[in-house]
């Protein structure tokens, strides 16, 4: 019966409202009403609150008109005879819900953050954006918060996996009588943080905020949802982000309160108590409640009740496998054997066969396999992957090279890292418990080549070498391989090629963005290039990579070519009119939020600075990255400001119509750190000819105000500065 | 004589049918015996438009006879048929006409006793017409509202703008056949000039007209009327009341306000609450004052306030009769002259208020919006006086709670609350099958069939058939008096799917929306369940439909025109003014169907009532494609990309 919950969720609402007005009066009382309130990094303020109602909270006194709100937001409880409808009332009570349970996280991070060494607190923007592409290219649909605690630690593991085996995050809050999941998790040596996917926010129920704070963020800085425009923001979370609540154990009046809050965002709750169900559709996509469903099948029900398809490739091997064991790092002494990382040479080998070469299916292990070794040894590694296709490209053998990585490390028990001949990977000793063998790198690999790439995959063969001979004999032949393709894609231009390719992939989030990608200016998330574009579009035809052909160039300087602005046009719904490849001031392509970095004008400067989204501190341009994302994101144009990848940097054609690389004079240490190779290389170049010009870009240790870096970059004779004016 | 029983199915209505006999007491019940009804009038085929007739054409031999003028009795039934939607459209048009007036007053401060309590609804029609709105001072955006609607009576040429609101199809079907409403009042006007003596002489042509003239009453005079009662009087939300002759009380003084137009009965609900009118009351022996209502006013008054309900339009002289009624106050509409004489041997007062409607046996106190509470505080002064001269008092114990309160606005809000409004679980509920329909149930009683008998019959049988039901009007109060409009009514009566539905929202089956004026806020629903999207593109697409089963009154034909032409089938029971003429009937009946995509019916059975509105709705989920159980679509990604944000 919904009245019951409805009844529940409402009295729930009354008492975290009530509560939340206490901890503000305390906050007020002992912190002082102009103590700032700050979330770690994040230009969000207090999420839900910013997002549904377009308040700031940033100082105590500012959770005053918050609280309001929720008051004003209290319904009548429903009365036991002849009640007057209440699911409108009941989901009210749940926005009333989050905005209290906001200012209780909120007023915690004032006196004392909820951070500990299980419990990780509110996910910064950081974490944010690099997750969030996780949701945009769908390699995860969605998250569970999962509340409560389950009948056994053993059984928390198992519902965890099943989640993780299906892509989703799995966001943890609240306890049953002190006991939590996490805290069951822990019992069983589950790995818990972001890099496994499973994130225990807090304790206390008000933690869920933190799921859905993420949410409201995510409308905000990948739909282009603006703060305040609740409908949305709420339609954006039912129709993109594919979250749930899982509760475990006994529901309370607070949990119906959350629970009533996130349905608000179209996220139903899926309970193994005997709650009463909410069946009629509309506001979630299907159920809005159901209960009773036992543990061994509540994550199936889950998924079928938000209305899921998840597509997963029966990997034939003894452990689970999904993206979210990626994260699952094997220390040393979890490990069963290791190969690579500078113990032993390993590489890996995509190569082109012609169809009749191979046999597809066949993997062979030449050399010692698993029961051969002894716990704690090191073998040589040589894996050679052959394969055939009708559609097949011999410039596809490094794209499918590079998901070797990933695929590897998608295994639960299995760690990997690098690429080519730096590649290093461990098996754990519970992994070889289990039964998992070395040839099971290519059972991995064949299953999911076959699965992922069927339009250009046909055929795949693996052979895994793992003695020395053997390896020595093929690492030459593969080395041989990378130098002939860095040599051809070095010598790559946006001139030498008749085609970009667009990526639409983020539309689902921002729809109104379109990348173009060139050979020398790659997508700005830093996953795609024009390479990648073109095997995109050869798997799926009618996918988010088009090619684009650039037709007649009207201005070769800034990168012009009406055909491509045509095609941006069309495909930005209108929004977008016209798009110049090569200058950030004057038509830039659009952003859809997944940047690696954010190039920004410096007026006083005539150049740009440089900021990744790592780098959470202050910057010349007067606002840090996440602020700055706000602006920039969501498929808008605003010149003056571009998102891109972080290889962009170094290509020939960064903003080469406005000055090109010449132009930065300032990025943070830890960015210029990483690039540090390639940006040398770059000073070298003929149009750049000034090795020293690295040391004349500034950074934060040298100031993040133009105001502070500016005598400095006269003083280094900073090339900018006796440049065009920038702005024309 | 029929036995009383057979009369109504309200129980208290038959004890007081039981009192007037006894008491020698005539009522509508008894003079419906003596009016056998003139067949030729039934049927539409006299025409007493000129004075060379009254001319009749026998509908068993239409070929052998014409009128005087030549007028064949395609004509004749057509114009009589015509001048009843004029008729409807002018009474629910001129009642608009006058909440526009006393807008215009209080948005100017002309009278201090009416505000604008409803800023969001002032600001979202504003909206809708294209009203600036920016930071304006809410009495200018007011007054350009209030004269904006004033001037759509008087306007000339053009689309009338609430008509605007109606699905991008429905509009173009109105634009082809030329009849978009232009003005109000001169719609009305032109079906009068076209319907008189050797005018229009071509039956489909006349329709036309009525057409036109129907559309100005529900998206014109109908609409202002709702709109801006909502703005002046606050858009009501749920809530509980009580209904039926039992709500009178023995120790109060009893005020019941009947007619059809809330200035005035708000005036008196405010009255009536003052502490001074509580005094006096007490002063002659009452132990307070108890307001309730009758007929369309309390329908209005209850949706407001919740002021009960005494009964609908047939029990007015009932009421009366129980001796306990200190004044009954009157506006417009549907007041039988029988009251008076009923009034005349007992102590109460019928206070007639408006200066287009007085009649013998009635004090007249005239109604001004410029000191309305004055005049409201006298007229429940006039009562409390009257609260001595009582003599014997027989209340019937009856009453029943209801749950009313409904509107295009609450149900979007009651679907997903402030952050999340909107039909979307509505149209949802209706495709996956829990919902099989939406019907409006409306319009009058009417003492030729058994009062209250049919709407309740038809009413239960249509939510134990999985529809839900809409109501306005005396339909509503029937099936509130036999406690229908209560949520715990759907777990008893309804089918699985409906009953989810019910209980998930916390609504009853049957949702009381309001007055018959309150008819275009199905229209506004319908409306927005075409814009939520997955039930076709025009109304005409919706399993949804509206019937009447006890209808009287020509405003009931208005209404009704205006449902089939704006795309809803229409079933209409008691009997059928246009069955005189084959073709008349056949064009309402059948070529509506092409040139409307829904049309007329008549049947006055009530089983096969529900069977045709039935068949109408499955014929319409056929047609969508909703007819078998939605299946279960996963999404991936691909398919998430597709959807709306």
């Amino acid at each position: 019966m919904s009245r019951i919950i409805a009844t529940a969720a409402i009295k729930g609402a009354y008492k975290e409202v009530a509560e939340a007005e206490r901890v503000f009066n305390e906050t007020l009382e002992s912190a002082g009403a102009t103590a700032k309130v700050e979330l770690p990094n994040t230009g969000y303020y207090l999420p839900i609150i910013y997002a549904l109602t377009g308040h700031k909270v940033e100082k105590v006194e500012d959770m005053a008109k918050a609280l309001e709100l929720a008051k004003d937001l209290l319904p009548p409880v429903p009365k036991a005879r002849h009640w007057v409808p209440y699911l409108g009332h009941a989901l009210d009570a749940g926005i009333a819900t989050l905005f209290a349970g906001e200012i209780i996280e909120g007023c915690k991070y004032v006196t004392n953050p909820p951070v500990d060494d299980l419990w990780l607190g509110a996910a910064d923007d950081v974490i944010m954006r690099e997750r969030g592409v996780e949701f945009v290219d769908g390699s995860a649909p969605g998250f569970c918060a999962l509340v409560g605690r389950a009948s056994t630690p053993e059984m928390a593991d198992q519902i965890v996996v099943e989640l993780l085996q299906k892509n989703l995050y799995v966001w943890i809050s609240g306890h049953v009588d002190g006991e939590s999941i996490a805290e069951q998790l822990q019992q069983v040596d589950r790995q818990l943080g972001w890099d496994t996917r499973i994130v225990p926010y807090g304790k206390e129920m008000s933690s869920a905020v933190y799921s859905l704070g993420f949410a409201a963020r995510a409308a905000m800085s990948f739909g282009g949802a603006q703060p305040g425009d609740f409908t949305k923001i709420l339609r954006y979370n039912k129709n993109r982000i594919f979250a749930f609540v899982l509760a475990l154990d006994y529901v309370d009046e607070q949990k119906y309160a959350y629970a009533a809050g996130a349905i608000n965002y179209g996220f139903p709750t899926i309970a193994n108590t005997k709650i009463p169900d909410i069946l009629p559709t509309g506001v979630c996509t299907y159920e809005h409640v159901v209960g009773s469903v036992p543990e061994e099948e509540i994550v199936q029900k889950c998924v079928e009740v938000r209305g899921l398809k998840i597509q997963i490739a029966e990997i034939p091997i003894p452990m689970a496998y999904g993206p979210a064991f990626e994260g699952e790092v094997i220390r040393k002494d979890d490990m069963y054997v290791q190969f690579g990382g500078n113990i032993t040479p390993a590489f890996e080998y995509v190569t082109m066969r012609e169809m009749d070469e191979i046999t597809d299916g066949v993997i062979e292990v030449v050399g010692p396999e698993i029961d051969d070794v002894n716990e704690g040894d090191a073998l040589p590694l040589g894996i050679v992957v052959e394969v055939a296709g009708r559609k097949m490209q011999e410039d596809f053998e490094s794209i499918l090279e590079r998901q070797i990585h990933h695929l590897i490390n998608g295994a639960e028990g299995i760690w990997h890292m690098g690429q080519r001949d730096i590649v290093w990977t461990r098996i754990s000793k519970k992994a070889q418990a289990k039964g998992f063998k070395i040839r099971h790198y290519g059972e991995i690999i064949h299953a999911k080549l076959i699965n992922d790439f069927p339009s250009i995959v046909d055929k795949v063969q693996v052979t895994i070498y793992t003695n020395p001979e053997d390896v020595e004999k093929w690492l030459a032949t593969a080395r041989q391989a990378y130098r002939y393709r860095d040599e051809k894609t070095a010598g790559m231009t946006d001139e030498s090629v008749d085609t970009f390719y667009s990526c639409t992939l983020c539309q689902s989030f921002a729809p109104t963005h379109v990348c173009i990608i060139s050979p020398q200016r790659l997508g700005l998330c830093g996953a795609y290039n024009w390479l990648d574009g073109k095997a995109a579009y050869e798997i799926d035809p009618t996918g988010p990579n088009q090619p684009v052909k650039k037709g007649d160039c009207t201005d070769p300087v800034k990168g012009e070519w009406p055909a491509i602005s045509e095609f941006v046009k069309e495909k930005s719904g209108g929004n977008v009119e016209n798009v110049k490849m090569y200058t950030m001031m004057e038509d830039p392509m659009t952003s859809c939020g997944c940047f690696e970095c954010i190039v920004a004008f410096l007026p006083m400067c005539n150049g740009v600075m440089i900021v990744n989204r790592e780098y959470s501190g202050m910057t010349p341009s007067g606002m840090p990255f996440s602020t700055l994302a706000n602006s920039v994101g969501g498929g808008n144009v605003t010149p003056g400001f571009i998102g891109i990848g972080k290889v962009y940097i170094t290509s020939k054609k960064f903003i080469s119509a406005d000055g090109g690389f010449k132009r930065i004079v300032w990025m943070p240490k830890e960015l210029k750190e990483t690039l540090k190779e390639q940006l040398e290389k770059r000073c070298q170049d003929d149009d750049v000819n000034d090795p020293d010009f690295i040391n004349k870009i500034a950074d934060e240790d040298v100031g993040t105000s133009e105001e502070e870096i500016l005598p400095w970059l006269e003083e280094k004779g900073h090339p900018a500065l006796t440049m065009d004016p920038m702005l024309m | 004589m029929a036995e009383l029983e057979e009369m109504t199915a309200c129980e208290a209505t038959l004890e007081m049918l039981r009192k007037a006999k006894e008491e020698g007491q005539e009522t509508a019940f008894d003079r419906v015996q003596q009016q056998k009804g003139c067949a030729f009038g039934e049927a539409g085929s006299c025409c007493r438009i000129c004075n060379m007739g009254p001319c009749r054409i026998n509908p068993k031999k239409p070929d052998e006879s014409r009128g005087v003028c030549g007028a064949n009795i395609d004509t004749i039934v057509a114009r009589n048929f015509a001048r009843m939607v004029a008729g409807g459209s002018s009474a629910h048009s001129d009642h608009g006409r006058a909440v526009a007036e006393t807008l215009i007053m209080a948005a100017k401060g002309e009278t201090t006793d009416y505000q604008i309590k409803d800023r969001v609804k002032l600001l979202e029609v504003a909206a809708d017409l294209d009203i600036e709105i920016g930071d304006r001072d809410i009495n200018d955006i007011a007054l350009e509202v209030g004269e904006r609607c004033l001037a759509m009576f008087g306007q000339q040429e053009g689309e009338l703008a609430f008509a605007l609101r109606a699905p991008e199809k429905r509009k173009e079907i109105w634009r082809q056949r030329g009849v978009f409403p232009r003005g109000i009042d001169r719609e009305v006007v032109e079906v009068m000039h076209r319907t008189s003596i050797g005018v229009d002489q071509d039956y489909e042509n006349i329709l036309k007209g009525a057409e036109r003239c129907a559309l100005s009453d529900g998206w014109g005079g109908s609409m202002i009327g709702t709109e801006l009662q909502d703005i002046l009087f606050q858009t009501p939300v749920p809530l509980e009341s009580k209904i039926n002759l039992g709500v009178l009380k023995e120790d109060e003084v009893n005020i019941i306000v009947h007619g059809h137009e809330p200035i005035l009965s708000e005036m008196i609900v405010l009255a009536a609450s003052l502490p001074e009118m509580q005094e006096k009351a007490e002063k002659v022996g009452a132990k307070g004052i108890n307001l309730s209502g009758i007929c369309c006013t309390a329908n209005e008054v209850l949706t407001r306030h919740g002021v009960p309900i005494a009964g609908n339009v047939l029990q007015q002289e009932l009421a009366l009769l129980t001796g306990a009624v200190e004044a009954m106050v009157v506006d417009v509409q549907c007041v039988y002259q029988g009251i008076g004489q009923i009034a005349s041997c007992l102590h109460t007062d019928i206070i007639t208020t408006s200066p287009k409607a007085k009649m013998p046996y009635a004090r007249h106190i005239e109604f001004h919006e410029d000191h309305a509470l004055d005049i409201a505080k006298e007229i429940v002064s006039a009562a409390i006086d009257n609260f001595p001269k009582r003599g014997k008092v027989s209340i019937p114990e009856n009453t029943e709670s209801l749950i009313a309160g409904f509107n295009h606005e609450y149900i979007n809000y009651m679907l997903g609350g402030k952050y999340r409004a909107s039909y979307r679980p509505l149209n949802d509920a209706i495709i996956d099958g829990r919902i099989r329909g939406v019907v409006g149930v409306v319009g009058c009683n009417n003492p030729r069939v058994k009062h209250d008998d049919i709407h309740v019959r038809v009413t239960r049988e249509l939510i134990a058939n999985g529809c839900l039901v809409v109501m306005t009007g005396c339909a509503a109060q029937s099936v509130a008096k036999a406690g229908l409009m209560l949520p715990e009514v759907a777990r008893e009566i309804c089918p699985q799917g409906l009953w989810e539905v019910c209980e998930a929202v916390g609504i009853p089956p049957v949702l009381h929306a309001g007055s018959c004026v309150d008819n275009s806020r199905i229209l506004m629903s319908l409306t927005a369940m075409v814009q939520e999207g997955g039930l076709g593109d025009d109304i005409s697409d919706l399993p949804a439909a509206g019937c009447a089963p006890e209808w009287m009154s020509e405003k009931a034909i208005s209404i009704g025109e205006y449902f089939v032409v704006s795309g809803a089938a229409v079933v209409f029971g008691v009997s059928w003014p246009t069955l005189g003429s084959k073709n008349v009937t056949e064009h309402l009946f059948e070529k509506y169907n092409e040139i409307y995509k829904n049309s007329w019916h008549f049947e006055p059975d009530p089983e096969k009532m529900v069977g045709k509105l039935l068949t109408l709705i499955d014929s319409k989920r056929e047609a969508l494609g909703i007819s078998a159980k939605r299946e279960r679509v996963l999404y991936d990604m691909a398919m998430r990309r597709e959807l709306e944000i």
